[in-house]
């Protein structure tokens, strides 16, 4: 039994990424919390995903024929509420009280209250798990919507993921695709410095993946790679990303993985991502 | 109790076809019949804890009821964390199951004594805790796991007591059940070791002390009301646990109790005082080594009774 499926929302995705960028730096700034580089990261993939690839519907945000999207990296959650909320799944107006007393937009994305939010992460390492799940569900329904979890660099730490990635790989989960925002900086260091993932393709494929990279800040790279399965395998997107893409002295800064743009800061970013093209 | 649960689970899963078996590569031989007859609704997931309860949260959250199985504490602590968020948060109807609680697998060492679980899965925000004491209990909680809606978990001994339903007794989720009348002493319990209160029970009434016994088969949400009334009935209480003293049955009725605002004159709780036991050995011996076997619960019923100070 195949559910019918909504159509993309078919929006313009450079748009929609400019508004992402401008939206989770007003954010952070404003609750003065952490993470832009992350969210800056992750704009032009949200951007791609919910313009031009996933099967949605604002008005139906259960609709049970839908692509189900999870960030896993739940660290940028604000990147995932301005995603929505400019999608039309809630008003933007919302977003202003992100990370701040009473407020339901917790730093680390959370489903309660949120429309589109399909699950609610934080700790790294559980996203990939619960999309197997979903995925598995789907292909045992013979549903063929997609599941489509966002992991970061560093989460791929996480012992957890790998126990996915080999189930995913054995049940030959083709309607399942993680992308892994690659940017190179985790934490406190990059990851090279860190626990090295390289040879990274190399691993996915070797676990039965079918991996395929791009630019993460090329739209038509990205959508060409969000493409379905060609096999039957899970899909993996390793997408080159650059940390705090669009403000010159976030890009590639370690700094900008906790620091909170204020003041002249705030201004000299919210001046650079406006003029963004 | 395990193949209790197996057969429940099975005559629940041919009607419904929401329910998915999930195991962490442990039950040899013993979902043979289950795979057997439901093999769309039985999954093996291999020797990944963390992956089996996000998997079975993801396919919770698609409308399945997904049970989770292993042994002592590789269903619940080893994947804590995918317990809380991923299946308590988002209220998925996943369904932990440990078979071994206490020292059930006394003899494998401390990796396989599960006796901290109750204290841990308690503490957890939306989950309903099942310990059940006998095979009627057993059997009835794993049905209460399928009809309570959320995230349950699920906790089986090897050992049971001897059957306790009365005729025509309904099994009440939530609801603490007073498996013998008596007013000089309540034995609170729960799990398998409930057969140990019952012996302590029968040895105490040669002595004519009259012991009453409540099981607690659902520990989360605590029956409260049914707690009160016993502790104010009875001239002393008991707690009886396989299991830590650190936050199980002992203390979750101890809260009960100062939240009800009464305070037994004459109170104790038996469990694990909170060490390892690097000691291994079977279930009864075990249980006799630490003062939870009848004979030591009956000496300790003494000592309440008589206002000396109780060993252990």
């Amino acid at each position: 039994m195949t559910t019918e499926r909504p159509p993309t929302l078919g929006l313009d995705s450079r748009r929609l990424a400019h508004a992402i960028r401008l939206h989770c730096l007003r954010m952070t700034s404003t609750g003065g919390s952490s993470h832009i580089g992350s969210c800056l990261s992750i704009a032009d993939l949200m951007a791609v995903l919910y313009a031009r690839v996933l099967h949605l519907d604002p008005q139906q945000p259960k609709h049970p024929g839908r692509d189900r999207f999870i960030l896993s990296k739940g660290h940028a959650g604000a990147a995932v509420y301005a995603t929505l909320a400019e999608c039309g799944f809630m008003p933007t107006a919302k977003l202003a009280t992100h990370y701040q007393d009473g407020s339901d937009l917790s730093g680390h994305v959370s489903h309660k209250g949120i429309p589109g939010v399909e699950l609610s992460t934080g700790s790294l390492g559980h996203g990939l798990g619960v999309g197997t799940g979903m995925a598995l569900a789907a292909a045992q329904a013979g549903q063929d919507h997609r599941v489509v979890a966002l992991l970061s660099d560093g989460e791929c730490d996480e012992g957890s993921n790998w126990e996915a990635i080999l189930f995913a790989a054995h049940h030959r989960l083709r309607h399942l695709c993680a992308i892994v925002d690659y940017n190179k900086i985790q934490s406190l260091a990059p990851v090279a410095e860190t626990v090295a993932l390289e040879p990274f393709a190399d691993k996915w494929s070797s676990f039965g993946w079918e991996v395929r990279r791009c630019n993460g800040h090329d739209h038509v790279a990205v959508e060409a790679a969000l493409r379905p399965a060609s096999d039957d395998k899970p899909v993996v997107v390793i997408a080159d990303t650059i940390k705090g893409k669009g403000v010159s002295f976030m890009e590639h800064q370690v700094l900008w993985h906790y620091r909170t743009a204020r003041g002249d800061e705030f201004a000299a970013a919210q001046r650079e991502l406006e003029s963004l093209p | 109790m395990r193949d209790t649960f197996i057969a429940r689970l099975l005559q629940h899963a041919e009607q419904d076809p929401r329910i998915t078996l999930i195991t962490g590569d442990l039950g040899f031989k013993v979902f043979d019949e289950f795979r057997a007859r439901r093999p769309g609704q039985f999954l093996n997931a291999g020797v990944a804890e963390q992956n089996m309860t996000a998997l079975a949260t993801g396919m919770a959250l698609e409308g399945r009821v997904a049970f989770t199985y292993s042994i002592a504490n590789f269903s619940t602590l080893r994947c804590l964390e995918q317990i809380r968020n991923d299946a308590c948060y988002h209220g998925a109807n996943v369904k932990v199951v440990s078979v071994g609680g206490g020292f059930s697998y006394g003899a494998l060492g401390i990796s396989h004594h599960a006796t901290e679980d109750l204290a841990i899965l308690r503490s957890l925000p939306d989950i309903t805790v099942f310990s059940p004491g006998d095979l009627w209990e057993a059997a009835e909680a794993t049905s209460a796991c399928i009809n309570t809606p959320g995230t349950c978990y699920l906790r089986l001994d090897k050992s049971a007591g001897k059957p306790t339903r009365r005729d025509g007794e309904v099994f009440e989720p939530g609801r603490i059940r007073t498996v013998r009348a008596g007013t000089d002493v309540c034995i609170v319990v729960t799990g398998g070791i409930l057969e140990e209160a019952q012996a302590a029970a029968d040895l105490l009434a040669l002595d004519g002390v009259s012991v009453r016994i409540l099981s607690v088969h659902t520990l989360r949400p605590l029956d409260s009301r049914t707690l009160v009334e016993a502790a104010r009935a009875c001239k002393a209480i008991l707690t009886l646990e396989e299991h830590s003293l650190h936050g199980g049955l002992g203390g979750a009725v101890a809260e009960a109790l100062m939240d009800a605002g009464f305070m037994p004159p004459r109170c104790k709780r038996l469990g694990m005082a909170g060490a390892f036991s690097s000691i291994v050995g079977s279930q009864s011996y075990l249980r006799k080594r630490y003062g939870l076997d009848a004979v030591a619960v009956a000496a300790t019923v003494r000592s309440l009774l008589e206002g000396r100070p109780c060993a252990g």
